[in-house]
Formats: structure tokens, C-alpha cells, sequence
């Protein structure tokens, strides 16, 4: 007998079931008994028997399938076989696996000899936490159900309660998102904290060498503003003098001059193109823009021309980012109301010089935060710099130079045989950490600009 | 309808079998009117009779509704406005509108008014600027209310100061044709009997047409009403004849309030 949570997990929505009809029938028949006129329809008692019945023990199924593996592992460990094993460490923990699988009938015989007797004490012990559970979550059921059930009246006001039970659940499923980003966040912190102890943030964020891989005769540095420079260099403004004149232009065209049929058209086909995989752009960058660009540079002897330059990532990630850019503006554009427009066309401007002088400045704020939102896109974006801005950590302004980022450090702090404890690979989460809070608040700038700009015309 | 209810000694605007159809749907139906120079012209029925569609077609706002199609004649001073060789922007410049809700640029209150004179190219530097903006502020009756603040952002005025400076705004181009499609509709009574008198004031510098389902006001600031219904033109003529003395069954009910 092992712990088969899924088929559990099926066994408690048959019971749910049961008790829906069962709730259902018993609001039915205590309503036509004392002849009264139910307040809740017989389906919400039933769902609320069946709630009380399925979510107690659901709750109970996912904590104990947590916990009971280390309840098991603590009895087998207490057993007098067991008092052999080695007292730490990888072979310990490999026997205790062997022994288990074995136990639970997913191998057929031992592959390590020091397991062998361990295989009767898990087998009994899993079986033991597997009866406890199954009867501890049988009786949470019944006893949630019957709970319920009792309190089926034909004035009892079973819908409410439902409707507040399903409100509880769509508030829990609102706050996944959120505990995963604020577990992203500690996880981020404590790694970060790590690497503070061995390096000053100071250095970090004011450092200008960046050398994480010299080696044993001169000491790592770990000076940032190399990538902090890099990384504004393509994401701030290479990209963005490429995407927002673009995408803005894009976003006139398509609000103000193209016609029904254009637009249907080319509105999806720019969607499509925000949804092409990054390292679809890395590939185009590597192979195809950043040798154009230095065949270029060198013709016209322009000095430290690398296959591999800020150019040329920077030119393919405002690309990238102009269906972004231009889709915030169109809804910009889209929300200054149709009287603004008519109020300078009635006064006899043209369409153009309502566009320049009345709906890009009153788009303005709007298209600013689709800037902001963009720009923190594009610092964030790691495959194209990866594959087309190299990663030497210069500091230049020349754009036909490699440079690197943030995130293309990363990268490389981060592959490989690494040891998790080391002052470079820490500094991946660091950096990490320095590039989550700036687009954090990229993010919170951008959509309060954009928040203001809405409430500005309704 | 008689001919003589359509005479007047010197019309700004003529139209002459006036047809609108949007898409399919056919909203006005062989309208002709014509428009008096020192008059105010009120356009009254009830709602979706077309009124508004028409007062459109007058500076062809309708060409921004794309399935807006429109037939007939509609002359400012003796030219087709239709024609080929009509410019819509240099029509727009002499027929200024004013439009149901007010619309501020979300610009200062200077630039608002400065907007169309910029763009028309009527003031060569900085103080004639000033003073045309001074002028259309003064005629509008904002001027005192605003002199010290032209910086300040004209969304930010009241709703009856925003609907005047978007009148301010109409006379800085020196149009010759006002539109007004229901100024007041948006705004409180107070607000209102400002607009009425300015369009009192306004009454003879500019030929005026205005748009409004409040029959009071029609009666008030109009010398001539004309009763739309169901897109059709039922009766034109003086407005104290039109409230005193309908011709027609249809207007009768409408200005006693049988419907509307």
C-alpha cells in the first residue's frame, strides 16, 4: 500500500460528488416537509456539502504528500537497520534511495548491497504513514461533509456561503503570482546578500573593471559599470532610437491614415513579431546584421570594429521592441477621444497638423510609459546581447565596439561547471538583483505615467 | 411647406436637396435650408432626427466618418462646398464649430486659443498673436475671468469657461459661419445663460447655427428654427412663427411636448 495522491485526490471528488447530490436532494426534501420556500437554490446546498466536503481534505492530501516522505525517511532512520549507514553525506543519501525505490515497488531489486536491509523498514513504514493519511483524510471528508450536511435548512443561506468560498479560491489563485515574484525576490536577496559579504556593493555598483575570470594571480574584479554602460548603450538608447521613432510612426500610420483593411491587417502580422522567440533575433544579429555592420565600419575605418558589437544588438532588439513600442502608442493615440481630433480639424488644421500639434502631445504621457515599459524590456533582454554583443566588458562609446551587459554576464557567470559558493557566481545574483530592481522601477514609473494619463480622459 | 418660409434676402449658406446616408442607413433626406448672415439659425427635433448630421455636413466634418456619403448642394457664398476644388481645411477656417461637449486641447489657455491662428499662419509674430488671442477671449467673455492665468492648461477651467474658450477658440480663425451642435448640453443653467448671451452678442459679426434640443433655448437665442424629424426637414421659418403659430401637425406636437 503506497500513497497514491492523485488517485486520492479522485477518491475525495467522488465523495464530492456524492455529497453534492446528496446535498442537493436533502434541501429539496426538508423544503418540501416543512413547506417552506428554500433561500438558496438546491444546487448550492449541494455545493456547499460538497465543498466542505472535497476542500478540508484537498488541503489535508497536499500538506501530508509534503510532509509524510521525511516522516517515513525519520522512522527508517530510527530502525536498527539503519544504524550501519554511513553517518553523512552522498553515499547515505544514495542508499536511502535505492531502498525506497525498491519499497515502493518502482524498481525491482536493490542496486546497492548496503540497502538491502533497509528495504523492510521503508516498505513498512510507508505503509503505516500510508494508512494514516488515508484515514486521517477520510475522516477530515466525512466529517466536513456531515459538518455541512447538518446544517442544511431551508433558510440556510448555502449560496453566500458558496459565493464567499469561490471568492476565497480566486483570491488565493490572484496571489500565486504575487508569493512567486516575492519568493523570486528573497531567493534574489539572500544569494546577493552572500555575495556582499565578499564584495562591497560599493564596488559592484562604482567599480569600472570588470575581470570576474582573471584567475589565481591578480584578484577577481567585480566593477559593474562596464555592464551598466553596456547595457544602457544597446538597451536604452541604441534600441530605442531605432523602436521609438518606428514604432511611433507605425502607431500615426496605423491610428490616423491607413485604411479598415490595412490596419486588419498589419495590426496582427506586428503582434506575430512580438511574440518571435528572442534567440530567433540572436540569430539574425549574430549572423546576419553584426557582420554587415562591421564590413561597414571597417570600409570606413572606423577603429575596434568586432563582429560582434553594441550596433548590432542594439539595432536588432529595437526591432524587436517596435510592435511593443508601437502597439502602447496606438493605444495612446487611440485614447485622446475623438472630440480632441474634431475640435482641430473643425478649426481647419489638416490631419497632420492635428496629429503633430494636438494628438502626439496629448498621447504624450501615455507614450511614455510604453517607452519606459520598453526600455525595461530591452535591459532585461538576454539572448540577442548574448549572441551579438559579445561579452568584454569595455567601456566605449564607440558602437561598432563589443561590449557587454548585464544580463549576457549572466549568462556567462552562470554556465558551465560553476561552484555555488564562489564570489562570481554569487555575483550572477547580484547582478541579478541590480537589474530586477531597476526595471521594478521602470515598471512602477512607467505604469503610474500610463495610470494618470487614463484617468486624465475618462 | 411654402417657398417664401426658405427666403431670406441674404443667405451666408444655401443647401438644395441635402442627402446623408451612412453606409446603408439613410439619416437625412432632401434638406434644403438656407442661412442667414446677421441670424441665429436653431436646428430643434427629437433626438437621432438628424439635426446634428446635418450641421455637420455644413463644414464637412462628416469626411472623417469614412462611410459618411452625402448628396445635394450645400453652398457657403455662392460656392459648392462639395466641389473638387473646395479645401476643406480653408472651409473649416470660415465655418468654425463648437461641439456638444466641451474640448480643450490639453494645452495652456493661450495655445488653445492661439491653436488656429498659428496654424492658418494669421499672425506673423508674438503680439499680433497676443492680440488675436486678446480679442477672441474678450468676444468669448472669458478674458477677465482668465487674463492672469493664459498659462494655465484649458482643461482645467470649468465646464462653461472650457466651452467658451472653445468658442474663443472658433472666432480666433474670423470664421464667418459659427456651428454650435448642442454647446449647452453638458453644461449647468448658469453656465447656459452665459453661452445664450454670448451668442446674443455674437449675433451679426458671425452667421450662427446652432443645434439644440431645448426648445426654451431655441426660442431665446434663434431668429430662425428650423424642426428636423425622422431626417426630414419639416418646417423652417421665423422663429416666433415656429412656437406661436406651427404650420405643420408634426411640429405642433413636438414643441407642446407630445414627444421628443
Amino acid at each position: 500500500m503506497t500513497f497514491n495522491a492523485a488517485a486520492l485526490l479522485l477518491l475525495i471528488a467522488g465523495l464530492a460528488l456524492i455529497g453534492w447530490l446528496a446535498g442537493r436532494a436533502r434541501s429539496a426534501l426538508l423544503a418540501g416537509r416543512a413547506g417552506e420556500k428554500l433561500h438558496s437554490r438546491p444546487q448550492y446546498h449541494g455545493w456547499y456539502v460538497a465543498l466542505w466536503l472535497f476542500a478540508p481534505a484537498a488541503l489535508f492530501l497536499a500538506i501530508w504528500s509534503s510532509v509524510s516522505p521525511a516522516l517515513v525517511t525519520n522512522q527508517v532512520l530510527a530502525s536498527e537497520a539503519a544504524q550501519s549507514l554511513p553517518s553523512f553525506g552522498f553515499e547515505r543519501g544514495a542508499i536511502l534511495s535505492d531502498a525506497r525505490s525498491v519499497a515502493e515497488g518502482r524498481q525491482a531489486a536493490v542496486r546497492l548491497p548496503a540497502a538491502a536491509p533497509l528495504v523492510k523498514p521503508y516498505a513498512d513504514a510507508s505503509h503505516k504513514y500510508a494508512w494514516i493519511g488515508i484515514a486521517a483524510m477520510l475522516a477530515l471528508a466525512l466529517a466536513g461533509g456531515l459538518y455541512a450536511f447538518t446544517r442544511i435548512r431551508p433558510e440556510f443561506r448555502a449560496r453566500t456561503r458558496v459565493e464567499k468560498i469561490v471568492m476565497l479560491f480566486l483570491l488565493l489563485a490572484s496571489l500565486v503570482a504575487i508569493l512567486t515574484t516575492f519568493g523570486i525576490v528573497l531567493s534574489l536577496l539572500f544569494e546577493s546578500i552572500r555575495f556582499f559579504r565578499l564584495v562591497s556593493p560599493a564596488e559592484l555598483l562604482f567599480g569600472t573593471e570588470w575581470a570576474p575570470t582573471s584567475g589565481a594571480p591578480q584578484p577577481d574584479t567585480f566593477g559593474g559599470i562596464p555592464l551598466f554602460w553596456g547595457t544602457v548603450l544597446i538597451g536604452a538608447i541604441i534600441a530605442m532610437i531605432v523602436a521609438i521613432p518606428i514604432g511611433m510612426m507605425t502607431a500615426v500610420y496605423l491610428t490616423q491614415y491607413a485604411a479598415p483593411a490595412v490596419r486588419r491587417w498589419v495590426k496582427p502580422i506586428l503582434e506575430i513579431l512580438a511574440g518571435v522567440p528572442t534567440v530567433v533575433y540572436g540569430y539574425f544579429a549574430a549572423l546576419t546584421v553584426a557582420p554587415a555592420l562591421r564590413n561597414f565600419a571597417v570600409m570606413l575605418g572606423i577603429p575596434n570594429a568586432s563582429t560582434e558589437s553594441a550596433l548590432a544588438a542594439g539595432i536588432v532588439m529595437g526591432v524587436m521592441i517596435i510592435p511593443f513600442v508601437s502597439s502602447m502608442a496606438d493605444d495612446s493615440i487611440n485614447a485622446v477621444p475623438q472630440a480632441m481630433r474634431d475640435g482641430s480639424l473643425a478649426l481647419g488644421a489638416t490631419p497632420n497638423e492635428t496629429i503633430r500639434q494636438v494628438l502626439i502631445p496629448a498621447a504624450l504621457p501615455g507614450v511614455m510609459g510604453g517607452i519606459l515599459l520598453a526600455v525595461s524590456r530591452a535591459i532585461g533582454e538576454t539572448m540577442i546581447v548574448v549572441m551579438a554583443a559579445g561579452l568584454s566588458a569595455n567601456m566605449t562609446a564607440n558602437p561598432f565596439a563589443s561590449v557587454t551587459t548585464v544580463t549576457a554576464q549572466i549568462v556567462k557567470l552562470l554556465t558551465g561547471d560553476q561552484e555555488f559558493d564562489s564570489a562570481k557566481t554569487l555575483a550572477a545574483f547580484a547582478l541579478g538583483l541590480v537589474l530586477f530592481i531597476v526595471t521594478l522601477l521602470l515598471n512602477i514609473v512607467a505604469l503610474r505615467i500610463v495610470k494618470r494619463y487614463r484617468e486624465a480622459y475618462e | 411647406m411654402t417657398q417664401e418660409d426658405l427666403t431670406i434676402s441674404d443667405p451666408k449658406m444655401k443647401a438644395h436637396s441635402v442627402n446623408v446616408f451612412y453606409g446603408e442607413k439613410q439619416a437625412i433626406n432632401d434638406v434644403s435650408i438656407d442661412v442667414g448672415t446677421d441670424l441665429v439659425t436653431a436646428f430643434i427635433g427629437p433626438s437621432g432626427c438628424g439635426k446634428s448630421t446635418f450641421l455637420r455636413s455644413l463644414n464637412r466634418m462628416n469626411d472623417t466618418v469614412a462611410s459618411a456619403r452625402v448628396t445635394g448642394q450645400i453652398e457657403l457664398d455662392g460656392e459648392d462646398i462639395y466641389a473638387p476644388s473646395m479645401d476643406v481645411v480653408q472651409l473649416r477656417a470660415r465655418v468654425g464649430m463648437v461641439f456638444q461637449k466641451p474640448n480643450p486641447f490639453p494645452k495652456s489657455i493661450y495655445d488653445n486659443v492661439g491653436y488656429g491662428p498659428r496654424i492658418h499662419g494669421l499672425a506673423p509674430n508674438k503680439a499680433d498673436l497676443d492680440v488675436i488671442v486678446e480679442r477672441a477671449l474678450v468676444r468669448a467673455g472669458l478674458w477677465d475671468e482668465v487674463k492672469d492665468r493664459l498659462a494655465e492648461s484649458g482643461t482645467a477651467l470649468s465646464g462653461g469657461q472650457q466651452q467658451r474658450l472653445c468658442i474663443a477658440r472658433a472666432i480666433a480663425v474670423d470664421p464667418e459661419v459659427i456651428l454650435m451642435d448642442e454647446p449647452c448640453s453638458a453644461l449647468d443653467p448658469i453656465a447656459t445663460a452665459k453661452i445664450e448671451e454670448l451668442i446674443h452678442e455674437l449675433r451679426g459679426k458671425y452667421a450662427i447655427v446652432i443645434v439644440t434640443h431645448n426648445m426654451q433655448q431655441a426660442a431665446r437665442v434663434s431668429q430662425r428654427t428650423a424642426f428636423f424629424h425622422l431626417g426630414t426637414l419639416v418646417e423652417y421659418g421665423k422663429t416666433t412663427d415656429i412656437f406661436t403659430n406651427p404650420r405643420q401637425e408634426r411640429t405642433k406636437d413636438y414643441i407642446t411636448g407630445r414627444y421628443g
